[in-house]
């Protein structure tokens, strides 16, 4: 069962970050990078903001991220979530991509466990709309 | 024209009943819009026929040919809306407004903002936000409401300088105790304790419900000419010595977006590089300003508004506001002296342009003596944001 419920709306892919979207499909998170100055933009972008070339390539994440910060949620904003709560917000950084960050949850982390700093790998899970979103699970550690 | 005289000033402030939101969906954001702008001519004494230019933000629902119809308007010559949500576009309304009239494009200019969370959406629900350009990246991992996309920049924040849960809740306080003098405050008359603060509930971690702005409906207006046409006005013009949109690079729709501002800002907001210009702009420093009317959207984001706009230095807010420095009248930074949007109304910025206005005329609530000049800021955590410097 997804850490969410299936009435949260899944992604809509729009012109710019299809791409991103398409590779979710295919279990595979990748970040897009101007393919002339090699550096890392996310949320995807039409061209870069570094060397403003419009081409782009998209790149795989490395394995690990870091919670870079987090959120405990106790509000039903939205109806699906009544009786649900709390649930966790998580912004996952990717140093290596320039600092690309996700906006995601932890599926298997109690909310007393979560830091700043802690590293996490990602775990694939269904929306709503039966598309692959990116959550994340805590690393194991040996 | 000389200088002086074709600056831009404030002459007219006006504003409808504030309540909890819901309570005025009967009437709705037109008829709210309208009976604002017309208080607000009414108080500086100019004929509703005179206003040839409307501005506005946020998308506001009340668009220019409906105001102008409603009102009676013979000549629209100016209509200005502000792109993006949110009340980041409070003073980049006054901005353009003020630009309006200097360069003659407008003589009299009418600066609304309008809101009634119960006649559309509420912004503290699921879809409250949902012209966000990356919902993608925020909708389906449940961060759906403004205090959840702000929470993990104030978690940053503590994590990066120890602010203390006191820190937060002497900005509510403060705000509240201000709301207790102002009678059009929809929380005045309602204690609260920092006790009361520190075991609310918690909406979305580190924030809790108080530390959270309300949900309000209700309207606010300014009219905004030229020193040389306020002379033949009703009240004592209030300059707008520098009112303008900005915010730091690489920041995007940052924490209303996908969470990739620059590393080092994540949990200082955005407001450095505007607070330099309007300073610039308006001759002045932070040792100048006599009182703050700071964007109030969360407690947290007030003290890194603080930081931004130089009153103490990056992670020392905290401790700034615990000291008493922003508490009215002995504070030496008294802020929003007419509750702000914690405890007066969430009229998204503009009702904090309106109390800064009455700051200087004498005429606050709250009111600080010989109060000369006023920052006023609108939002932090996405770009542009805007700030105001005004003075008597």
């Amino acid at each position: 069962m997804a850490y969410l419920p299936e009435e949260i709306p899944g992604p809509q892919p729009t012109t710019e970050d299809r791409p991103f979207w398409d590779y979710c499909q295919q279990r595979e998170l990748r970040f897009q990078r101007c393919a002339a100055c090699r550096r890392f933009r996310h949320p995807p972008t039409p061209v870069c903001p570094h060397c403003r070339s419009f081409d782009s390539e998209w790149i795989a994440a490395p394995e690990t991220g870091e919670v870079f910060s987090f959120s405990i949620v106790h509000h039903p904003a939205h109806p699906a979530m009544k009786g649900k709560l709390p649930y966790n917000l998580v912004v996952v950084d990717f140093p290596a991509c320039d600092h690309a960050r996700l906006v995601s949850n932890l599926v298997d982390v109690p909310p007393e466990e979560i830091r700043i700093g802690m590293p996490v790998t990602v775990v694939w899970e269904t929306a709503g709309n039966g598309m692959l979103v990116p959550r994340f699970k805590k690393k194991e550690t040996l | 024209m000389s200088d002086a005289r074709r600056q831009a000033c404030i002459v007219g402030v006006g504003e409808t009943l504030y309540t909890k939101w819901g309570q005025q969906a009967y009437r709705g954001e037109w008829s709210l819009a309208c009976e604002a702008v017309l208080k607000a001519a009414n108080d500086a004494g100019l004929a509703v026929e005179q206003i040839d230019g409307v501005a506005s933000y946020s998308n506001d629902s009340s668009v220019p040919w409906l105001m102008q119809q409603a009102l009676g308007l013979p000549q629209l010559s100016f209509a200005s809306m502000v792109w993006g949500g949110g009340g980041s576009g409070a003073c980049g309304a006054i901005a353009h407004a003020a630009a309006a009239v200097e360069s003659g494009q407008a003589q009299y200019v009418a600066v609304f903002r309008s809101l009634c969370q119960g006649e559309g959406h509420r912004y503290g629900q699921a879809g409250g936000y949902n012209e966000l350009p990356h919902l993608n990246f925020m909708t389906p991992f449940g961060m759906f409401a403004p205090p959840f996309m702000v929470a993990p920049l104030v978690q940053r924040y503590i994590y990066e300088f120890g602010a203390k849960p006191e820190h937060f809740g002497e900005v509510a306080l403060a705000c509240r105790e201000n709301a207790h003098r102002n009678p059009r405050a929809v929380m005045g008359g309602r204690p609260l304790t920092m006790e009361d603060y520190l075991t609310s509930r918690i909406i979305a971690s580190p924030l809790r419900l108080y530390d959270c702005c309300l949900e309000n409906d209700g309207a606010c207006a300014v009219i905004v000419t030229t020193q040389e046409r306020a002379r033949d006005l009703k009240k004592k013009p209030i300059r707008i010595l520098a009112a303008a949109q900005g915010g730091n690079p690489g920041w995007g729709d940052g924490a209303l977006g996908g969470h990739n501002m620059p590393v080092d800002e994540y949990g200082a907001g955005n407001g450095k590089t505007l607070a330099k210009r309007v300073y610039e702009k308006a001759g002045v420093t932070p040792a100048d300003v006599d009182t703050v009317q700071i964007y109030d959207h969360f407690t947290g984001l007030v003290l890194m508004t603080l930081e931004n706009f130089g009153f103490c230095g990056r992670g020392e807010a905290g401790p700034f506001v615990a000291a008493g420095n922003i508490r009215w009248p002995h504070g030496t930074l008294p802020m929003n002296t007419s509750g702000g949007h914690l405890s007066e109304a969430y009229i998204h910025g503009l009702n904090l342009v309106v109390e800064g206005t009455r700051q200087l005329r004498g005429e606050s609530t709250s009111q600080i003596a010989n109060a000369e000049v006023c920052l006023v800021t609108a939002g932090l955590s996405a770009s542009p944001l805007s700030a105001a410097i005004l003075g008597v």
